[in-house]
């Protein structure tokens, strides 16, 4: 074996398989099973970064998910992830390692500098020190900060991972497979109910993997394996590792993240690297376990300084020690476990105990072991640069607030116990109000608020007997609720050693006149000092302190620090911890890849994308696309280097001077029936619908209740009780759900169904001079004369033999028809409209020329409806019915809509005739005064009006149509223009309106 | 994310549903005269209780059925779910 702290005969890895991988430049070998911090705790390597803010030298503190130091960054280039924890990284062939946080190299850090000068980074040093002068905050401060803060570095590139979401459904979920998860698991499992277990390890069974305990007659692993395997073979259960379970949310939905590919050697290129899954369980089972509280030293940060609990892991589960000179420091019994596990391998630890005794059956088994203890000793101070190489002990004095002698002990590591803490997270998060336990000096759950149960010493029960007793119980009665198949089974015996009284001390006095840093929090470097300083200040609430000194920040959130923070806060102001009380515990429980959160909806499957049934010919004809809410509709036709105000042009005049055809399929359209169909329009409707004749359409425009525009659209009668509406593409979903809302709760009584068919009907408008001729030959058989088919008339004809609708109506404001077909004959429709519109030189146009089209007529759309406007304002009054009530009427007569000053819509052109209105421009009296410059509206819409090739634009201003003929300024700082403009009428083109019925 | 029970499909996922606001909110009826302090009572006033209320959802990705919902706003606790026409 040439891994210098790596034993022979103990552990779980996988001997027969050697791992290499590269840290820091520098190649490696670990075993199959090892995480990366174990491969490296095996060559003797304990350094593995710089702490947040002094650039100290950090190393390993614990073994799993409550590491706060060794954050690395993985890999290079677009599969690059920074702050990774080093304890939970499984190894695989070639991972490459790099320390963050630190330069040149982690051994030798320039900005370790701080360091030196940390009297001057107390706490709130931010909010102090870049106060003065203001100005320089963007420019110096900030830039500074911001590179100077943070610990790895975030890829450039997209990532070309993939990732999955899944969603199940169980009876029961339990979190955590120590022994009262397992038993709990086969409790409810063999009482028939659907059972998920999930560990975040890759092994299965918690404190069973480390602990020397039987359970029946077999040893804890043991135990743990045969129970996995039992729970696996059962229909009913899944077994999930690598699965943390970070977050509870309401009516029992749990979300867990599963890695799964990252321990894989060779993927297949599908796996994804990690699922999602959103859990809805009938029942929560928390077995989360417990992690060990740090004691409070002088220089408590360096390498080689780690939990007891975490020693005892990387021992039993790895086989590697994490020194060969170990100092056991500890305020109970659970770290004499770490010390015998030292000796049984032939190391001599030395425990420093800070009570006075204690007498126990593990003490007892450490005293025959011949460990050395120190009983009413405690650690002062550390020293060793890169790593720890000596300890400052002391013997209290009575009160413990000093040291009666101090000596140098030379070590290679301090393994620290001050107890546990109950994994109260998820707890927690239920809703469940945490009560603090004297007995244990920690917070458990209390009262569930959901269906949540916590037990183990996630809920302080720290035996293993009761773990297995509160499990099977649990499992059985949970599972008896759902199934009531009264299946229950029994815990079975066990052994384990018996533990005394801990010490409630957890924070050592300094030493006369010296000025240690004593560090509560290692992620964000609040030491002591810090914590004291804030109270000091005035801080009080916990919440506050926290946010103040960063205390319980980051990644770890805090895992290994609160408690310790807590009692700090408690002792200094005089009060008891309950008192002082916790901060919140958020989801996530522990750090989460962007990327699982995301899933799938990554780039264009982010959001559905809807094309029309001609959406392939437009793509065959040069079409540039352009979002519409959810849809793809052609902006334009390119041809040969056109830009799209040449193409806009071009296809808006071959409309006005020829004939166009545009792709209407987007427009919402609903299919309603029925005998009260008439009357109902009438309410939703601000115009009169009931005399409506069959074959007729006709323009109406909706109303909310508060008197604002919703949408507008034409409605045509098909049949007596069948009426066809339509609605803007952007109001189509919200227009349907407005129908049925007022259909069910409102108007219950009315007789009328509406149902969506926006995507069962293909549309085409053809529009322009030529349009009638056009229909004529598509319709060769049918009479679509003006007299026949009026502008606003509708027929039903065959089109080549496909059954189609015609409707007179018109956006462009020319003579205009519509033609809808099955959706399956779309792109037969298109054709035949290409084909017969040769000779009239039709060209297809886009949402740009349909745009010109109905700017430069005055028809307001979708940027002058914007949720603000009220009929007045857009020159919809004449739409207004005054015989009838409807949605929204009462609300017109309210004061602020009755104000003449409203703004209103009118046309804007630029006195030079040349410059384009920039969209979103503030019209001002005067466009060189100087800010706060009084604004009088603003430019809604703006094109190229091919009738008068010049620039117009539509606004809304106050006083409306009574500015025409005014002479004032459109300002746009952002394009930096400012525009001499005229205000003119909104409707600019064919006034009167006789193209359409022509 | 909550679980409601939808009326007529049965218990499903929140992200199917839109929220209707107060279910007890009453439209004045068409055409009827109502005050200034009526209209504005209907169309902007809205109790923001903590705790129980009455309210509307809309199964808008389902059955696309309205439906009446009594949830604690505090805890997310739903009592019961209940067609329009039938008590709460």
């Amino acid at each position: 074996m040439s891994q210098k702290y790596r034993l022979d005969n103990i552990g779980y890895i996988n001997r027969d398989k050697k791992i290499s991988f590269t840290f820091n430049g520098k190649k490696y070998f670990g075993y199959e099973g090892d995480t990366l911090a174990s491969a490296l705790l095996a060559n003797g390597i304990h350094l593995v970064g710089r702490s947040f803010k002094y650039h100290r030298p950090r190393g390993f503190f614990g073994a799993g998910v409550d590491e706060p130091n060794a954050k690395v960054q993985l890999y290079k280039g677009a599969k690059t992830e920074p702050n990774a924890n080093a304890t939970e990284v499984e190894l695989v062939e070639d991972l490459i390692v790099k320390s963050q946080n630190c330069w040149p190299s982690v051994s030798f850090d320039f900005g370790a500098i701080n360091n030196l000068f940390q009297k001057f980074f107390p706490a709130g040093f931010y909010y102090k020190t870049f106060m003065w002068p203001k100005s320089f905050w963007y420019k110096v401060y900030e830039p500074i900060i911001r590179k100077a803060a943070g610990l790895g570095v975030a890829p450039l590139k997209p990532d070309p991972d993939r990732y999955e979401h899944k969603y199940e459904y169980c009876d029961v979920l339990i979190a955590g497979s120590g022994p009262s998860g397992l038993a709990s698991a086969l409790a409810a499992a063999k009482n028939g109910a659907r059972v998920i277990l999930a560990e975040d390890k890759s092994r299965f069974g918690g404190s069973l993997l480390v602990d020397e305990v039987t359970i029946g007659n077999k040893k804890g692993k043991e135990w743990a394996d045969e129970a996995i395997s039992q729970l696996k073979s059962m229909p009913n259960v899944i077994v999930k590792n690598r699965s943390q379970v970070f977050g509870y949310y309401d009516h029992n939905m749990m979300v867990m993240f599963e890695k799964t590919r990252d321990h894989i050697e060779n993927p297949n290129k599908f796996t994804p690297r990690q699922k999602l899954w959103y859990i809805r369980a009938k029942e929560i089972v928390i077995s989360t376990g417990s992690l060990e509280r740090p004691l409070i030293f002088g220089n408590n940060d360096r390498p080689g300084i780690l939990l007891s609990s975490a020693a005892k892991e990387y021992l039993k589960v790895y086989g590697v020690l994490v020194g060969r000179k170990p100092i056991i420091f500890t305020n109970n019994d659970s770290a004499y476990d770490t010390a015998i596990e030292f000796k049984k391998n032939g190391i001599n630890p030395l425990v420093v105990d800070t009570r006075t005794n204690s007498d126990s059956s593990v003490i007892s088994e450490a005293k025959n072991l011949n460990i050395d203890i120190k009983f009413s000793h405690g650690i002062a101070n550390t020293k060793g640069h890169l790593k720890v190489n000596s300890a400052t002990i002391g013997k209290f004095n009575s009160d413990k607030s000093s040291y009666e002698n101090l000596e140098e002990v030379s070590c290679d590591c301090i393994c620290v116990s001050g107890n546990w803490t109950p994994t109260v997270h998820l707890s927690s998060q239920s809703g469940n109000k945490l009560k603090f336990n004297e007995t244990i000096d920690a917070f458990i759950p209390s009262q569930s608020r959901q269906k949540e149960s916590t037990i183990g010493s996630a809920n302080g029960s720290f035996t293993l007997k009761q773990a297995l007793e509160d499990g099977f119980n649990k499992g059985f009665e949970l599972s008896n609720k759902i199934t009531n198949k009264n299946s229950k089974s029994t815990a079975p015996t066990s052994n384990e050693r018996s533990y005394g009284e801990h010490d409630k001390f957890w924070c050592m006095p300094l030493p006369k006149n010296k000025h240690y840093k004593r560090f509560v929090d290692f992620q964000n470097d609040v030491a002591v000092s810090d914590i004291e300083l804030a109270v000091r200040e005035g801080f009080r609430s916990i919440e506050h302190v926290k946010r103040y000194t960063t205390l319980g920040m980051a990644t770890d959130q805090g895992k290994t620090s609160n408690l310790n923070g807590l009692q700090l806060v408690s002792n200094i102001e005089g009060k008891i911890v309950p008192e002082v009380g916790h901060t919140t515990f958020r989801p996530p429980y522990t750090a989460v890849t962007i990327g699982t959160i995301v899933g799938r909806e990554v780039g264009k499957h982010y959001r559905p994308t809807r094309k029309s049934p001609m959406h392939e010919w437009h793509e065959k004809n040069n079409a540039v696309f352009v979002d519409a809410g959810l849809w793809l509709r052609p902006r334009y036709y390119k041809q040969d280097n056109e830009s799209l105000e040449e193409a806009a042009k071009r296809e808006a005049n071959n409309v006005r001077k020829n004939v166009g055809v545009c792709d209407v399929t987007s427009l919402g359209k609903i299919d309603i029936k029925g005998p009260d169909t008439a009357e109902f329009l009438n309410r939703i409707y601000t115009n009169a619908w009931m005399k409506l004749p069959v074959g007729k359409a006709r323009y109406g425009v909706m109303l909310r209740e508060d008197g604002i525009v919703f949408d507008d659209g034409t409605t045509t009668r098909i049949s007596e009780n069948h009426f066809h509406m339509t609605t803007t593409t952007a109001q189509a979903v919200n227009v349907l759900a407005h129908l049925e809302y007022y259909l069910q709760v409102v108007w219950p009584e009315l007789n009328v169904n509406v149902l969506s068919t926006t995507e069962q009907w293909a549309g085409a408008a053809l529009a322009g001079p030529n349009s009638r001729e056009l229909l004529s030959k598509l319709f060769p058989e049918t009479n679509i004369l003006n007299e026949a088919l009026p502008f606003m008339g509708y027929k039903e004809s065959d089109l080549f033999d496909v059954p189609a609708r015609i409707f007179r109506i018109s956006f462009s404001g020319e003579l205009a028809y519509e033609i809808n077909v099955e959706s399956s004959y779309g792109t037969f429709m298109w054709e035949k409209i290409i084909e017969f519109g040769q000779e009239m030189n039709i060209e297809p146009y886009g949402t740009e020329a349909l745009s010109t089209l109905r700017i430069e007529m005055g028809h307001v759309a979708g940027s002058e409806l914007d949720g603000r406007t009220i009929p007045y304002d857009v020159s919809l009054e004449g739409m207004l019915s005054k015989k009838k009530d409807f949605i929204g009427k009462r609300s017109l007569t309210r004061e602020a809509f009755l104000n003449p000053k409203r703004e209103k819509v009118v046309g804007v052109i630029p006195l030079d005739k040349k410059t384009t209105i920039p969209e979103g421009s503030h019209l001002v009296k005067d466009g060189n005064a100087s800010s706060p410059n009084p604004k009088l509206g603003h430019v809604s819409a703006s094109c190229w009006s091919v009738e008068y090739n010049n620039p117009f634009s539509l606004a809304i201003i106050q006083d409306g149509k009574n500015r025409i003929g005014e002479k004032l300024y459109a300002v746009s700082p952002l394009n930096n223009k400012n525009i001499a403009v005229e205000i003119v009428s909104s409707h600019y083109v064919d006034p009167k309106g006789e193209r359409v019925r022509s | 994310m909550l679980e409601i029970k939808c009326p007529y499909c049965g218990k499903r996922s929140q992200n199917e549903f839109s929220y209707g606001g107060d279910a007890n909110i009453k439209r004045p009826l068409l055409g009827k005269e109502v005050s200034d302090k009526e209209w504005d009572d209907f169309v902007y006033y809205r109790e923001n209780p903590r705790g129980n209320h009455s309210e509307l959802w809309h199964h808008v990705s389902g059955c696309r059925q309205w439906f009446k919902v009594s949830r604690n706003t505090a805890t997310h606790e739903i009592f019961k779910t209940a067609k329009l026409n039938e008590e709460l």
